[in-house]
């Protein structure tokens, strides 16, 4: 059953069909802290993808060395190692961004997007395959919060990456800057994600339906595609 | 009517409909239309006292308020209810919460979030969880949190108050206001709350013929004794006596129109007293104890949050069944 994914398809489910923040609904805790604006979301992201890429690899090539009993403490020191790195560089390269991020970039550690590939996919997979997975759910994380951050930083500062996309007549909305405005962006963004894979899978349904009707039978649905695991 | 109806109408016959068999002798629409019309002499003081401008900014709430219950219900596929009058009644009361003068497009922002996020969004009349009203202005106090505090000067003063709100003058400055003028209206504030006297008049018009239940005014009022003198006790020369307290900034209003809200506040009227209860004593903390002046607004949108566990446990005991007994029905 694996087998029949192709590597494409591998690495192009992170982008929307489980993407880390719209369908799994992982990692909220700096979606929703750091998003003020679309650099932040990018640097946060990229962050991410750089621990969940390299953790994913390491994981994936010595996964049959791990004992099932300390996998989850083993994934941590793993993914531990690679923050550290990543903030390191940061506080060296970044200063500015570094400090903007603030606690969050240590968090990663316990952002639960990185375990959760872990253990759902790198520890099972060969490392190609885990390599490809970990960098579509990277880049799907870096693209919901290049969206969010971008939302909020439009509204709420008039700008986009820091230069003035609105005119001076609007007002900046204060309050997307603020916690209230990244659940209520989030809110909205998963709502209309949702909206469009139940139209998505509607359609589907009943284009197939429209098929088996052609050939004259009934169609019967043992497993409701809409149901998709 | 046609003849044979009419032939039909001679013999006995049996309708058979389903539940409900009772209906109120209010409808939706008549409802909204008579607190509507409870909140006339509200919206003419504040024109009288803030000037014309004012009408603009309720046409503009009220108007997109409409619009935005319309486009989405659309958006929905559902019969859209605009002539209810529920959604011009939000945008009404959220235009009398804001302050005069009040931008324009930032009116139109909050309506658009009240009946957009506060109602719609939840599946429309009667399944939202806050007062829609409130939402928005909470929504507005976030965004644009220097232009709602911005006190127009209301047209007819002569005392030396100046622009602020006879709140933020006790908190800040220590100052604090007569209560004559604080009943009539004659001092800053939001739109419809200055004047006590015209928020009595219409919310005794709505008890009288029985909209709003007695109860959440009355025990928010109470409330506010009890808690407000409880704080004046202990302190008079901090805290304000408890008859400042009611007729200063939007506890009337709120007390009146805003918790009395029938899809917001519980169904009970034990329920009742104690929804009332805690907003008055959410209130007074945050007044004497909180960073804001005012808190009318978040003490209603804290208590609506509670109004289902409310319902909850105020549900009386099911007739014929001993009261603490065995059978009685455990949570």
């Amino acid at each position: 059953m694996k087998k029949q994914v192709t590597l494409s398809k591998e690495f192009l489910k992170g982008l929307w069909d489980i993407n880390p923040i719209f369908k799994q609904v992982l990692g909220m805790c700096p979606t929703l802290a750091v998003t003020v604006s679309a650099i932040n979301g990018i640097a946060m992201g990229l962050a991410t993808t750089f621990v969940l890429v390299c953790a994913s690899l390491l994981i994936s090539t010595i996964r049959k060395l791990i004992p099932t009993q300390v996998r989850i403490a083993s994934f941590i020191v793993i993914i531990a190692t690679f923050v550290t790195i990543v903030d390191l560089v940061m506080k060296a390269k970044f200063p500015e961004l570094s400090k903007a991020l603030g606690p969050f970039i240590p968090l990663i550690v316990v952002n639960c997007l990185i375990l959760g590939r872990q253990e759902a996919f790198a520890s099972k997979s060969k490392p190609l395959r885990a390599l490809l997975d970990a960098l579509g759910n990277g880049a799907g994380f870096l693209l919901a919060l290049f969206v969010l951050g971008g939302i909020r930083e439009i509204i709420g500062s008039r700008t986009l990456l820091g230069f003035q996309v609105m005119p001076n007549g609007f007002e900046p909305w204060l309050i997307m800057i603020l916690p209230a405005g990244a659940f209520l962006t989030l809110g909205l963004l998963l709502g209309f994600a949702n909206l469009y894979t139940g139209r998505r899978d509607r359609f589907e349904k009943e284009a197939l339906q429209a098929q088996y009707r052609s050939v004259g039978k009934e169609a019967v649905f043992q497993n409701d595609p809409s149901e998709k695991s | 009517m046609t003849a044979s109806d009419s032939e039909e109408n001679k013999q006995i016959r049996f309708d058979l409909t389903t539940s409900p068999h009772l209906h109120s002798k209010w409808s939706t629409q008549k409802v909204m239309w008579l607190v509507v019309a409870s909140l006339a002499p509200s919206i003419f003081t504040s024109l009288l006292f803030f000037g014309l401008y004012q009408l603009l900014i309720i046409a503009v709430a009220i108007l997109f308020a409409a619009g935005t219950e319309y486009a989405l219900q659309v958006m929905r596929n559902k019969q859209p209810t605009i002539l209810d009058g529920s959604a011009m009644l939000t945008g009404l009361l959220l235009a009398l919460t804001l302050p005069p003068n009040f931008s324009l497009s930032a009116t139109a922002i909050g309506s658009v979030v009240a009946v957009g996020l506060g109602k719609q969004i939840f599946g429309g009349l009667g399944f939202n969880i806050f007062n829609p009203a409130l939402v928005g202005r909470a929504f507005l106090q976030a965004a644009f949190p220097v232009q709602i505090t911005t006190w127009s000067k209301p047209h007819l003063a002569v005392d030396t108050i100046s622009s602020a709100t006879p709140l933020a003058a006790f908190k800040f400055d220590h100052v604090s206001t007569e209560i004559g003028p604080l009943f009539f209206g004659n001092i800053g504030g939001s739109l419809g709350e200055t004047s006590a006297l015209a928020i009595l008049a219409g919310g005794f018009f709505l008890i009288a013929i029985r909209i709003v239940n007695w109860q959440i005014p009355v025990s928010m009022i109470l409330g506010m004794i009890i808690f407000g003198g409880v704080f004046h006790l202990i302190n008079p020369a901090v805290n304000p006596s408890p008859l400042f307290h009611i007729f200063a900034g939007g506890f009337l209003f709120g007390a009146m129109f805003m918790a009395t809200d029938w899809v917001t506040s519980p169904i009970t009227s034990s329920g009742m007293w104690i929804f009332g209860l805690g907003i008055s004593l959410i209130l007074v903390v945050i007044r004497l104890y909180g960073g804001l002046p005012e808190g009318v607004m978040y003490s209603i949108l804290f208590m609506n949050a509670f109004v289902p566990l409310i319902n909850r446990l105020t549900q009386p005991a099911i007739f014929g069944i001993k009261q603490g007994g065995q059978n009685e029905k455990s949570y």
